[in-house]
């Protein structure tokens, strides 16, 4: 489904990214880890369509298509949905309002009849319970006054309501308390499917006890050092990211 | 260097220069306001408030580039450029056809048409329910010329000197007027540039009116509009004054609004410009009395080279009094926003809330806003704040809405949309206000 080659990104000049390789299939989870600056939230940002990152090298295929050809509205219509790490406050603009403009542009490329008012509120409620969130949170300005929990949980519900087929979770544990994190997990889990995958951009093991990886990658200096399974993240907690860096280095050398 | 030249020259031959300057402008000053004032016929009417405000003219003259209240908007240049022909505009053609044409859907209530600023009775739709309307050369008011301080601005002492007629419109002690009377000033200069407009509002205690008023261009000629509306709204009365500005590309108004609210009393002024070559609105409020409220929100869309300027002035004399302002400003091309508000709160007026905010957004590298909270403060319990932004569109949040499937434009609008919207919501008829969403939303997606 995703395939990334050779990546190289930069920001104002500076590189962040320095080489990325990263196959992901249908039906896959795969998380990312790595210290604070490694390059996970880049990669993330880049994936979406981020204009102040600058590829400068290597290529991203997603199905079958050249993802950085594509304008940021164009990737989320093929479906690519990043949930941000730091959802943006938007006065004035209702979440529910905003919602109905984003799905129906999205049924329109993918060649299905828009949702009028009436369908829309019931698949929305339908969807609401999913991540446990309150009509009431959705007919306010987007994320105007929400807490973080609150923020992360309007993530998931406009990914629940967008369908991707590539989700990228940008930190959406960062900040969350054990019952936001497991209503958030929870949603995730539910909207995964044999056509689908997901991305799980972390800094803590703690979201895959909830959210089962099947790969489990470490970013490293803008490249992943390395590769395993849900054993290696607990590797990580346990021992934290040092060795990691030491091994790199050494190998470096 | 030039500067330095200049300097030198006055230095060695001041006194000619001196006197060159000063006989220079004179005439520039006297050139204009002479081609306006030989157009005035003799009146006899307010023959007092007409010889005081002539005479306030030849001395002060009009705006020069220089005067402080007029600094970023040379209105006085634009006129010398712009008008040849200084006589009133003649009527212009209307049929009830036209007429309806410039209705916006869902219009319901009383109808006065303004033909080049000239009351139209025949297309007018007057009920009187809760009100008496006149025309001010038949009813001859007292209180004409008693609102709008005509010491303050030039242009009020020149439709002070030069109106021909206008409407008196009283509401009623104890009435609630339903539905809104809307204003339609209907702009077309043929055979003489200049459109005078008169309006006196009286509203009697206890009474409740919403004012509408629509300003359109006929046509793209070039023509000066200089319009005073003077409201007095008595004691616990309820008025909103809703006003959109939405003329050629050619027009320079001046729109002089002045309104004394009495106590416990209040009143709302809404102000939407889109369109106009120069728009200056000098808006103010005087809070003559304890418990009244008066509040005034704008919001100016601007493109091409439109310039428009808001000049507010809220004058709190009483303790227990109450302001609030908004205006917000959307500037694309090479167009250009001025915001100039003024507080004062005097001395006897504690207790006293103000809030002022101006925010601004500028779309272009060559668009200008050019925005002055003035607050002048001179009693010590009062609750008074002030603030302005001018920014770009938040790009965050642009890609926010993009990342989820919605185009540039789209998400473009949906941001500037949310943005005017806290203006247009204070729209108090709600025919108008979707009138004036529709046609500000038709603004902000690819074709600003």
């Amino acid at each position: 489904m995703l395939t990334i080659k050779n990546l190289h990104a930069s920001i104002e000049g500076t590189p962040i990214l320095r080489g990325i390789n990263l196959e992901v299939k249908a039906g896959e989870v795969h998380a990312i880890m790595g210290p604070n600056g490694s390059g996970k939230s880049t990669l993330a940002s880049v994936l979406a369509g981020r204009e102040e990152y600058e590829v400068t090298e290597g290529e991203v295929i997603f199905q079958g298509k050249d993802l950085l050809e594509l304008a940021p509205e164009v990737r989320a219509r093929e479906g690519v949905f990043l949930a941000f790490q730091y959802p943006v406050e938007i006065p004035g603009v209702s979440t529910t309002n905003f919602l109905r403009t984003a799905v129906n542009q999205v049924r329109e490329y993918r060649g299905l009849p828009s949702l009028d008012a009436v369908k829309f509120l019931s698949v929305m409620k339908e969807k609401m319970k999913l991540v446990e969130i309150d009509q009431k949170l959705l007919s306010r300005s987007l994320n105007e006054g929400f807490s973080g929990g609150e923020k992360k949980r309007n993530e998931i519900f406009q990914m629940a309501m967008l369908e991707p087929i590539l989700a990228i979770l940008d930190e959406t544990d960062s900040g969350l308390d054990i019952d936001a994190l497991r209503i958030v997990s929870n949603g995730v889990n539910k909207l995964k499917s044999d056509r689908t995958a997901t991305i799980v951009v972390t800094h803590y093991q703690r979201l895959l006890d909830y959210i089962t990886p099947d790969f489990v990658h470490v970013l490293f200096n803008g490249r992943i050092v390395k590769s395993g399974t849900k054993e290696l993240a607990m590797e990580l907690e346990e021992k934290g990211y040092d060795w990691i860096k030491e091994e790199v280095n050494a190998a470096s050398v | 260097m030039d500067q330095r030249r200049s300097e030198c020259r006055f230095r060695l031959i001041p006194v000619f220069t001196d006197n060159l300057l000063k006989s220079m402008t004179i005439t520039t000053k006297n050139n204009l306001l002479d081609s306006f004032l030989s157009q005035v016929p003799n009146h006899t009417s307010f023959s007092e408030m007409r010889a005081f405000s002539k005479d306030f003219l030849e001395k002060n003259g009009l705006p020069a580039a220089k005067e402080e209240e007029y600094k970023f908007t040379a209105i006085t240049k634009k006129l010398e450029k712009a008008i040849d022909d200084f006589s009133l505009a003649k009527k212009t053609d209307l049929s009830s056809d036209l007429i309806k044409s410039h209705l916006f859907d869902g219009f319901e209530g009383d109808l006065l048409v303004f033909n080049n600023g000239n009351f139209e009775k025949e297309f007018s739709s007057i009920s009187n329910i809760g009100y008496n309307l006149s025309l001010i050369s038949e009813s001859k008011p007292d209180l004409l010329g008693k609102i709008a301080n005509k010491e303050r601005d030039p242009f009020v002492a020149l439709n002070n000197a030069s109106f021909e007629d206008g409407v008196y419109l009283k509401v009623l002690k104890n009435q609630k007027v339903e539905n809104p009377i809307l204003f339609l000033f209907l702009n077309q200069a043929n055979h003489g540039q200049v459109i005078n407009s008169r309006i006196l509002i009286e509203v009697e205690d206890n009474a409740e009116v919403t004012f509408l008023e629509n300003s359109i261009s006929l046509g793209d000629e070039v023509y000066f509009s200089n319009e005073v509306t003077e409201i007095k709204v008595g004691k616990n009365t309820q008025v909103h004054y809703n006003r959109l500005q939405n003329e050629s590309k050619n027009a320079i108004t001046v729109n002089n609004s002045e309104t004394d609210i009495h106590r416990d009393a209040v009143f709302t002024s809404v102000v939407i410009s889109i369109s106009g070559d120069m728009v200056r609105n000098n808006l103010s409020l005087n809070l003559l009395d304890s418990g009244c409220e008066g509040n005034m929100y704008g919001l100016y869309l601007l493109n091409g080279k439109t310039h428009v300027d808001n000049h507010t002035n809220v004058d709190h004399t009483k303790p227990h009094a109450q302001s609030n302002e908004l205006y917000k400003g959307i500037m694309a091309d090479s167009s250009r926003g001025v915001f100039n508000g003024k507080i004062f709160v005097r001395q006897d007026a504690q207790k006293t809330n103000a809030f002022q905010q101006n925010n601004n957004i500028l779309l272009s590298e060559d668009a200008i806003v050019n925005t002055k909270p003035q607050l002048e403060i001179w009693a010590d319990d009062v609750k008074c704040s002030h603030g302005c932004t001018t920014g770009q569109l938040d790009e965050e949040a642009l890609f926010y809405l993009r990342a989820r499937g919605l185009g540039k434009d789209q998400a473009k609008g949906f941001l500037l949309y949310a943005f005017a919207g806290e203006v247009m919501e204070k729209i108090a008829d709600e025919a108008f206000r979707t009138h004036v969403i529709n046609l500000v939303e038709s603004r902000l997606g690819s074709n600003f």
